[in-house]
């Protein structure tokens, strides 16, 4: 069965060693800080954590479209860590409506897996599941997202208009 | 452009709830598989009735995941594939959220 409703995949080459880019997804103030995210805790195995909207430090367009919801709380499972080699979470896609209790939907599961590659490390982030949320919520899911993408779209429009 | 996207995402949600029904499911991957199907070609081999499968049928047409034609006295069902392929693009928009999130961890890490 076609089942490309259910999951994404993406790959990035990263060019840096394997420990620097394990630490990157390993350590959560480290993943904070690029994610765009404050965490209550260390990432350990089978913990549930909780994850706060920070602006990222890496991105200023992104922190400012992050901005609005600094400090809106979300649920982060740490699923399995497999030292150096790959590291898997869960959460609620797009689950930051305070008026909305997600406890009792399911999550999807995000996986990165390192792998070495010419000049690097090739970092696979898969996220599957959607085929398991409640069809309202996909939707919103989804329209959250096209928000986020217009947003982007008006800064890069706002740049070009300044350069 | 835009407006085009957004108008694909609002119609996205009756198939999603659509497709959220294993029996449905089953149908919409059998029509995958063989072009045009009678009610009884969708029926054997399963433990769901004539009535059921045709309810379900109904509904998938609602979403305009599927509709029927006219072959003489049968009636046949037939895979509207732009509707699936539309689902797909929505999945696109979050996946596009995780390009962006890896070339934040790219600068990151990169330094």
């Amino acid at each position: 069965m076609d089942t490309s409703t259910d999951r994404i995949e993406k790959q990035v080459l990263l060019k840096a060693p394997r420990e620097r880019v394990w630490r990157a997804l390993s350590e959560a103030d480290q993943f904070g800080t690029w994610f765009g995210v404050r965490f209550d805790g260390p990432f350990v195995e089978g913990e549930r954590l909780t994850g706060r909207i920070a602006p990222t430090q890496v991105d200023e367009e992104v922190a400012a479209m992050q901005t609005p919801y600094e400090g809106t709380p979300f649920e982060w499972q740490v699923e399995k860590i497999e030292p150096m080699r790959r590291i898997a979470f869960r959460w609620h896609p797009f689950g930051v409506d305070k008026t909305i209790d997600y406890s009792h939907e399911p999550m999807t599961l995000i996986v990165f897996e390192l792998r070495d590659a010419p000049g690097g490390i090739l970092l696979t982030v898969t996220e599957s599941g959607f085929d398991k949320l409640p069809p309202a919520r996909r939707a919103k899911a989804f329209e959250a997202n096209e928000g986020g993408w217009t947003h982007q779209m008006r800064l890069i429009e706002k740049y070009l208009a300044l350069h | 452009m835009r407006k085009s996207r957004a108008q694909a995402l609002q119609k996205s949600a009756p198939v999603f709830a659509a497709l959220g029904d294993p029996t449905r499911l089953r149908l919409v991957a059998a029509l995958c598989a063989g072009g045009a199907l009678s009610i009884t070609q969708l029926t054997v081999g399963t433990a769901v009735t004539r009535q059921a499968v045709t309810k379900h049928l109904e509904v998938l047409a609602g979403a305009g995941l599927v509709h029927d034609i006219r072959e003489g006295r049968e009636r046949l069902w037939e895979l509207k594939p732009s509707r699936l392929d539309e689902a797909r693009r929505a999945l696109d928009a979050i996946a596009a959220q995780w390009d962006q999130a890896l070339q934040r961890l790219k600068a990151f890490v990169e330094t």
